[in-house]
């Protein structure tokens, strides 16, 4: 049947060969894309063997344990006592301070450069939040050791931490607030206007509001990257065994308490119900994130 | 002053603030990385040599910076293909579909995973099968941490070109198509051509990430001060040495790991520019 | 099998039998029989909507490309039934040219013109590539505009000269049909007016099947034309016939400007 079209045509075309690498390649396609997610399916797995089991009343509510503590439980074979209060309370306050500072002057500057989208000095507020985004965030750390740690605090403390933090955050929010803006439709805000409406009245009552879903998405999205960050955090905030409220004070972290049982042979079991409770609250505002982010769809 | 005057003036004063934050980093880095600069001169990118003892103080980045470079550059080689496939899985094979919605959420979450988390994980986990396969020093080395970092920047890479590569559009592949071609021909000859600087960019800006990534390198690359002598041996990053030295650091061990943050912030400012502009020129 | 409405053809170069296309369940192209004659330029008609691109696009198995089209029937390309074959077998037989110019933009325009050897993996000599290249953008009246540039992008030139070289891209092949998708549907008069002048030059050495929306095309180039309408085949039959004397009443309304 096929002969009179293949006569037709006086060169071989290798057909069957090339159907055959077409297949092989889509295979080899599926199995690197499979490859890919295995981690993270393999890393949360083992963090719940591993994590679950520590994780209790105690594990959130009492503070870290000492080596000598540790040390004895362990000889005697019993649980570890204690818990990560203080990183969950270091955490808390160091994060919401860095949203603190973030939120307002990231939303505000996103604003302006959603106003002057042409405006020479808007590009480089905007190349100079793409370059300070992708700045590791142990340089930031550097910078806010430098900053807080020796002319401020002068010390390791919980502001310091929340600078480095707010500080990364700033460029994210930055972006996500224009983003958002430009996908408002330009007639609501010419409405506003034209009824004679104050600039500033437009800004607050109608794009923030219009975008908030937006803006949320961003601040959440910004808020899970900084939660598990410890390098800059390790320069700043240091690390405490108590549950600290004091900015000036050097406080602990759920990921600096990562490091330190990671550190500590006697600790070493709790290590995973931490990474664990971190990697559920990274997720968690992950997850939170990505809602929004469809809900505006 | 009429209100729309003020609200403009705080727009702008508050944008600045992010300038003043920039060149504040600039300043503070510059400034703390004099003394070692004064003291070393071109020596410190030069000699190989990190020595703390006192009297004999000598401290060089660039042990650092080789250590760095190797770790990124085989974290990209391995994460190439791992991406590339991922992408072509999510912007070509299964667009819209329900797989590609799975792939694309379990990639992202790749991304949420603190870097902590990978390194404990390559600590229980990687390392004791490098044990097993003899690779590195008690599987510690610039090998593992490569392979770590492939895992922690594959959602970078795949992200842009998995976008960029689903922008193709479709005229052109039908014009393929209709000559004859398979979907792998056409991949090769339409699609990867019009979406090669979009891919490139996507590989540079994941270098980029890669070169600052801190605690999992740390957990797992050996942190010895020295240039690997090869892919197996320990080393350390410029990230890993600040984090790792920082501790017990002052005076001019200090500047010189403060000027190592300004060289490491140098290179990634560079890297994310490049893989910018290659994508704004692309658009 | 063939309904009152329509001509008969002999020794037809493409024959299609008892088509149907549906996208998941709404059927666009309803059981359609019929002939196409060798040399000769068919126009589908008919207003939007009314499946002519569904159809013309079943005929090199185009729709097999998207998972949620179903194509049933037969399909006779001088004799062979293609729908047996492997489409990477059969397309290149039919070259096929769409509504935009969609020349290759990381090509040359020498590239353009022999990418369907390229993309079938046929290896040619430096001259026979030379000869292809000249044949085909020669046939299409490109050849003395670009022989200078040949080895620019294929993108710099007009949206007419994309197109005819798209048409040299087609021909390449020497297929048996060329199907075309409203190929002038995004050029200027200007432009489409040489196209229209460079196929009724083509159908000397190939049999052509375009769709249009343009009745006036239609009628100026075309030798036979098919009225579809909501995906039926409603009458098919000589171009001059058609439009003189059309039998059914809705191709009637179609040609008097009542719909579409």
């Amino acid at each position: 049947m096929s002969m009179e079209i293949a006569s037709n045509s006086h060169y071989r075309d290798h057909s069957t060969a090339r159907m055959t690498k077409d297949k092989l390649f889509l295979g080899i396609v599926i199995g690197l894309a499979i490859l890919t997610i295995s981690p993270i399916v393999l890393i949360i797995y083992k963090l719940i063997v591993k994590g679950i089991k520590q994780i209790s009343f105690s594990f959130i509510f009492e503070t870290t344990p000492n080596t000598y503590e540790a040390m004895t439980a362990l000889a005697s074979g019993e649980r570890i006592p204690g818990g990560i209060l203080n990183g969950i309370t270091g955490t808390l306050l160091m994060v919401v301070m860095a949203a603190l500072i973030a939120i307002p002057v990231g939303i505000v500057t996103g604003v302006y450069l959603y106003e002057n989208q042409k405006k020479k000095l808007a590009a480089i507020v905007r190349n100079t939040a793409d370059i300070i985004q992708g700045t590791p965030s142990i340089v930031l750390g550097l910078i806010a050791y430098i900053w807080v740690v020796k002319h401020i605090t002068m010390g390791f403390s919980a502001l310091a931490g929340s600078v480095s933090l707010s500080i990364m955050m700033l460029p994210m929010i930055v972006r996500s607030t224009e983003e958002t803006l430009k996908m408002i439709p330009n007639t609501l805000k010419e409405a506003a206007l034209a009824m004679g409406v104050p600039y500033y009245k437009v800004i607050i009552r109608v794009l923030i509001p219009t975008g908030f879903s937006g803006l949320l998405t961003g601040i959440l999205l910004s808020v899970s990257r900084v939660i598990g960050e410890t390098a800059p955090l390790m320069l700043t905030a240091l690390g405490s065994t108590m549950v600290n409220w004091d900015l000036s004070k050097p406080t602990s972290a759920i990921p600096l308490l990562v490091w330190e049982f990671y550190n500590d042979p006697n600790m070493v079991d709790l290590i995973w119900s931490t990474s664990l409770l971190l990697m559920g609250i990274v997720l968690l505002f992950n997850l939170l994130s990505r809602q929004f982010a469809k809900s505006r769809k | 002053m009429n209100s729309d005057r003020i609200t403009k003036i705080v727009l702008l004063s508050v944008s600045m603030l992010i300038l003043l934050i920039a060149g504040g980093m600039v300043f503070s880095l510059v400034k703390g990385a004099i003394p070692a600069f004064q003291q070393f001169g071109f020596s410190f990118f030069t000699s190989n040599v990190w020595n703390p003892t006192e009297g004999k103080e000598q401290y060089s980045a660039l042990p650092f910076i080789v250590g760095t470079l190797m770790t990124s550059v085989l974290a990209l080689l391995i994460a190439l293909p791992l991406s590339f496939a991922s992408s072509l899985f999510l912007g070509e094979y299964y667009r819209g579909t329900r797989a590609a919605k799975i792939i694309s959420t379990m990639v992202d979450l790749l991304a949420g995973i603190p870097s902590i988390v990978y390194g404990l994980w390559g600590f229980y986990v990687l390392r004791p099968i490098m044990v097993d396969l003899g690779i590195g020093v008690q599987g510690f080395g610039v090998f593992t941490a490569g392979l770590i970092l492939a895992i922690m920047i594959i959602p970078y890479a795949t992200s842009i070109s998995n976008e960029i590569i689903a922008m193709v559009p479709n005229d052109l592949k039908e014009a393929a198509y209709s000559l004859g071609a398979t979907r792998l021909e056409v991949i090769q000859t339409v699609t990867v051509p019009a979406a090669r600087s979009g891919i490139v960019a996507g590989y540079i800006l994941a270098f980029g990430r890669a070169i600052g990534e801190t605690m999992a390198v740390t957990m797992l690359i050996g942190n010895a001060n020295l240039i690997p002598k090869s892919l197996f041996s320990s080393g350390n990053t410029m990230a890993s040495v600040i984090a790792n030295q920082f501790g017990e650091a002052d005076g001019l061990k200090l500047s010189s790991l403060i000027a190592i943050g300004l060289i490491l912030f140098v290179m990634t400012g560079i890297i994310n520019w490049l893989g910018k502009y290659i994508i704004k020129k692309f658009e | 099998m063939m309904n009152e409405n329509t001509i008969q053809i002999n020794n037809p170069v493409l024959s299609v039998r008892n088509l149907s296309v549906a996208y998941d369940q709404n059927v666009a192209v309803k059981n359609v029989s019929v002939d196409f004659k060798k040399n000769a330029i068919t126009a589908i008609m008919g207003p939007s909507g009314c499946g002519k691109s569904t159809l013309l696009r079943a005929f090199n198995r185009m729709h097999e490309l998207y998972e949620n089209i179903h194509t049933t029937g037969e399909i006779i390309l001088n004799g062979t039934d293609i729908m047996k074959l492997p489409p990477i077998r059969v397309r290149r037989h039919m070259g096929m040219v769409f509504q935009r110019p969609n020349p290759f933009p990381t090509m040359s325009i020498y590239d353009n013109v022999i990418a369907g050897y390229k993309l079938n993996g046929i290896r040619l000599k430096h001259s026979e590539k030379d000869e292809i290249v000249e044949r085909s953008l020669t046939d299409v009246a490109l050849w003395d505009e670009v022989k200078d540039a040949l080895f620019k992008k294929g993108t710099f030139l007009s949206g007419g000269q994309q197109q005819r070289l798209c048409i040299a891209r087609a021909l390449a092949f020497n297929p048996e049909v060329i199907l075309l998708d409203e190929p002038t549907s995004a050029l200027d008069p200007i432009a489409t007016a040489k196209i229209e002048e460079l196929l009724v030059e083509l159908k000397k050495q190939y049999s052509i099947i375009m769709v249009t929306h343009n009745m006036s095309q239609a009628a100026r180039i075309s030798d036979f034309s098919l009225f579809m309408y909501l995906g039926e085949m409603v009458e098919y039959d000589k171009t001059k016939v058609m439009f003189t004397t059309p039998k059914d009443k809705r191709t009637e309304a179609y040609l008097t400007g009542k719909f579409g």
